[in-house]
């Protein structure tokens, strides 16, 4: 069995709860690279929760969370530390928030906001880096005029291109993103979705997406994972899912007749 | 011809014997005593005493006089002193509950066991200009207490110990008796700091700067819904267990002002919901330090009671690195002295970023460039 | 009234104990900055309360102390703190570089080479080279410890981006020994190559933030810098207009309220040593 074959991403038995609340339970699922997985439930479902025990932001109550390492070791990310984390936050890893003020540096031009991951691991040629952050504006489609301006001057669109070049500038295997579209016009939505597909699969990117817009998750993800009242209650291949939805609680979503 | 400047050292005498000379006033005005300062000005020597961490009237009037009246410079040089002194050992922790009484009041009860006592305050006082003090004064004796409220014996507990005795306030921690004292004037203080520390921080802190703070919780910048459980004045026994004898001994009695705070109250799945405190403590009449201290003391347990850190006033490093006034005043202060060097550094660099930058305006407009030359 | 005594250089034997201690500990880790129980001392705060405090712990009866703030002996915050020196520990004061063994300072270093029996005293106000990053000491502890510096990079890369060069021209952050960024304390960066394996001892005060850090003798010292825009030391170009130095850090005097100006060496000593030696510097007509 060749590398590729393992999961990139392997939870088994994840749970969180908070005292008597309850965030998700019993989440067990793999994700291979270059997946697409959309973790999709209305508000309070549990999905969140889901996305920072994945991502190492919260701890789990139960279970745990496993990655297979750049070294090709699959690891406990609980037994990680706190260097061996951030360190693979730098590099391995990359988190699209839904706010980019959450994850850009708003007060650093765009090219200081792209480059800081390269030179975070070393990178000392100031040539290098904005040649770099130059090629990656250019590939989520920002004018490369406006390499030196603070992303106060951008529009919503444009942050979050923004911070997704930031995240891909060292070239992870794995993205978080958390409601990427969420806030953004129909028609900024269309482009930005448009362009998140286009990299996905020319990097060959595995993704953990959460969405509460169906179409999000119709678009970009290869598979889906149904949340209610923090658990799974139905998977699968996103189209089967969504064209022939098993759960009652699935089809009410499908016919969009729960408000989001 | 030129020569780098001298004479510093003689600059420096003579401005000691101007300000000595200043400090003085007019020679023909009598000179102010230390007991005038400390029995006229007292509230002064109680914010010095206070904010100085130095529990000696005395020595405080003689800091406020030598500091002209500045009380931060006051504080100063209570300070300076107090880090000289040697350290014998640490005071058993003072009961305010045994407090002997001057004033005593509570904004949550109507009555109280053992009443409510205005004392010396400005409270209710009309702040009108008195004439009548511009030249000697002879205010009339106090009012004897009611004979039968004057029994010192008559107990005095303290609103938060009733409130406790139900179970409607936190209780107030409990000593650990083995567990070290913490002084932040003989440990650095780290981050995230513990209550105790945080607490010495703020009894030291600059009165103004809390007041601020305070009182910003209460314009909605980290609400607490405070209540003034209790503010009580008097005189408190400090003891000091002497490991030789094995008991304590008592040092003698200083004043203090405590106010307990009482705020919004708190639950959770496993606890039942009960008021919670702020805590102030001050020497001598400080009222509006303690006030202020026990408003800030209870904004900065915000992530104790997993509230949301977003006020200034919540937000433990931000208020505990800026409320030192001896550290702020140095700070402040030290821009007065020479930066010729970094200057100079500035300039050259300027120099060259508006060269450059006519230069490239030349490129685009010979004109300009001759003008710039 | 309790009448004040004072122990030689001042500080109680306790307290210089606790400083040695932090400053045994700042050598063992070059760049790193030990936190000190900083005492309140009889000058203000900013004023070189750490320096000072570093000083009366090392200084010993036979010790030469030197004092310069700018560069200079004569202004007259060293003075001051020289005067400090002399009456709390009555130990030998000197202008001369070479003559003394602890030289506290403020914002430079000396033009002449230091040698292996010195120690040069830094009086430090803002210990942290992160801090105007990152505001929370928390969060730039954890940096530090990380060795996570990529943000000291982006602040030299906005330089670049909106300057054409590193704008930064003063307190100059360095790496120390591969392991630590340090800050210099505000000496103009002219001042950093002189840092880099330094046969004295540098030890570093801040006494308000309550850090002290060090450079051990014969340490590496780095400025941070780009491949394709390394560090370049800084200084006018012009000689002394006293001894007509081309090597020594300037400071600009003005003349006149007509633009005149001329630049003498913010060293004194350095300046005074090469005019005994003969050495001329040509003064604007003007004043000559």
């Amino acid at each position: 069995m060749s590398m590729m074959d393992q999961p990139l991403l392997m939870t088994e038995g994840l749970g969180k709860s908070y005292g008597r609340q309850l965030g998700c339970r019993d989440v067990s699922f793999n994700l291979y690279e270059g997946e697409v997985l959309a973790i999709v439930g209305e508000s309070g479902s549990g999905k969140s929760t889901l996305l920072q025990l994945l991502s190492t932001q919260m701890a789990p109550t139960a279970g745990r969370v496993c990655y297979r390492m750049r070294d090709g070791v699959t690891r406990d990310l609980a037994t990680l530390g706190e260097a061996e984390r951030r360190f693979l936050y730098r590099t391995d890893w990359g988190y699209v928030h839904q706010d980019p003020a959450m994850g850009l540096r708003m007060k650093v031009s765009a090219g200081a906001n792209v480059g800081e991951r390269l030179m975070a691991v070393g990178w000392e040629h100031y040539g290098r880096i904005r040649k770099s952050a130059q090629s990656w504006l250019e590939r989520v489609e920002i004018e490369v005029g406006r390499i030196d301006d603070s992303p106060h001057t951008y529009s919503g669109g444009m942050r979050q291109r923004l911070q997704i070049a930031r995240n891909l500038v060292t070239e992870p295997r794995l993205i978080f993103m958390d409601e990427p579209t969420g806030g953004l016009d129909v028609s900024v939505q269309a482009r930005l979705l448009d362009l998140l597909r286009n990299l996905v699969a020319e990097l060959g990117l595995a993704v953990v997406i959460v969405t509460h817009d169906l179409a999000v998750a119709r678009l970009l993800s290869h598979r889906i994972m149904v949340m209610k009242e923090g658990r799974v209650i139905e998977t699968g291949l996103t189209d089967q899912v969504l064209d022939d939805p098993r759960e009652p609680y699935t089809q009410l979503l499908v016919s969009s007749i729960l408000p989001a | 011809m030129y020569v780098a400047v001298k004479g510093g050292e003689r600059a420096i005498e003579n401005a000691h014997r101007l300000l000595a000379h200043e400090r003085r006033g007019d020679a023909s005005v009598p000179e102010l005593s230390l007991k005038q300062i400390s029995e006229q000005l007292s509230l002064a020597v109680d914010r010095v005493m206070t904010e100085g961490s130095l529990y000696d009237r005395e020595l405080a009037a003689l800091a406020i006089k030598q500091a002209r009246g500045d009380l931060i410079e006051a504080i100063f040089l209570a300070r300076a002193f107090r880090a000289t002194l040697p350290r014998f050992g640490t005071s058993e922790p003072v009961e305010t509950g045994a407090m002997q009484v001057r004033r005593r009041i509570s904004a949550t009860f109507k009555d109280i066991p053992g009443g409510q006592i205005l004392g010396p305050t400005f409270d209710y006082t009309h702040r009108l200009l008195d004439p009548s003090l511009a030249g000697t004064s002879a205010p009339e004796a106090p009012a004897a207490a009611d004979s039968d409220a004057a029994t010192d014996a008559a107990p005095m507990p303290r609103v938060t110990d009733i409130l406790g005795h139900d179970g409607l306030i936190e209780p107030s921690p409990v000593a650990d008796e083995g567990a070290p004292v913490g002084d932040l004037t003989r440990e650095p203080l780290n981050f995230p700091a513990d209550r105790d520390l945080r607490l010495q921080n703020l009894a030291r802190g600059d009165e103004g700067f809390l007041l601020a703070l305070g009182y910003s919780t209460q314009r909605g910048y980290g609400r607490t819904h405070p209540f003034v459980g209790e503010i009580r004045l008097g005189e408190v026994e400090v003891e000091f267990l002497a490991e030789e004898v094995g008991f304590a001994v008592p040092l003698g009695r200083i004043t203090v002002t405590e106010c307990q705070m009482v705020n919004q109250f708190k639950g959770s799945a496993s606890e039942p919901p009960c008021f919670t405190r702020g805590y102030g403590l001050a020497f001598g009449q400080s009222e509006r330090k303690s006030m202020s201290m026990a408003l800030v003391d209870r904004a900065l347990r915000a992530r104790e009671f997993g509230d949301d850190v977003k006020a200034p006033a919540q937000d433990e490093e931000f208020v505990l690195s800026h409320s030192d006034n001896v550290q702020a005043t140095g700070f402040v202060e030290h821009l007065k002295l020479p930066h010729y060097v970094d200057f100079q550094s500035e300039l050259g660099l300027i120099r060259k970023l508006r060269r450059e930058f006519a230069e490239a305006q030349g490129e685009r407009d010979p004109q300009l460039q001759e003008a710039a030359e | 009234m309790n009448a004040p005594a004072y122990n030689f250089a001042y500080l109680d034997e306790q307290t210089k104990r606790m400083i040695r201690r932090a400053i045994l500990k700042a050598i063992a880790i070059p760049g790193y900055q030990v936190p000190f129980a900083s005492r309140e001392m009889p000058m203000p705060y900013g004023w070189g309360t750490g320096g000072v405090q570093v000083t009366a712990a090392i200084l010993g009866p036979d010790d030469t102390l030197k004092v310069i703030d700018q560069g200079s002996d004569d202004t007259t915050n060293a003075i001051s703190i020289r005067k400090f020196f002399e009456k709390t520990a009555g130990v030998a004061t000197t202008t001369t570089t070479s003559e003394a063994t602890v030289i506290q300072t403020r914002h430079r270093i000396p033009e002449a080479p230091l040698q292996e029996h010195q120690v040069l005293v830094y009086q430090v106000p803002i210990p942290e080279p992160l801090r105007f990053l990152e505001p929370r000491e928390t969060e730039t502890r954890r940096m530090h410890a990380l060795a996570e510096y990529g943000l000291m990079h982006v602040k030299l890369y906005e330089d670049i981006a909106h300057h054409g060069h590193i704008a930064t021209s003063y307190a100059y952050p360095v790496k120390v020994n591969a392991r630590y960024v340090m800050d210099p304390s505000p000496t103009p960066k002219f001042d950093n190559p002189k840092m880099d394996d330094c046969p004295a001892l540098q030890l570093f005060g801040a006494g308000r933030e309550k850090r002290i850090y060090a450079v051990p003798p014969h340490t590496t010292v780095v400025s941070l810098d780009f491949e394709d825009h390394p560090f370049e030391r800084y200084r006018h170009e012009a000689p002394c207009a006293l001894c007509g130095a081309t090597d020594s850090y300037l400071d600009e005097v003005v003349i006149d309220d007509r633009g005149g100006r001329m630049f003498v060496c913010s060293d004194t000593d350095h300046c005074e040593t090469r005019r005994a030696d003969g050495h001329r510097g040509v003064q604007p007509e003007a004043l000559a």
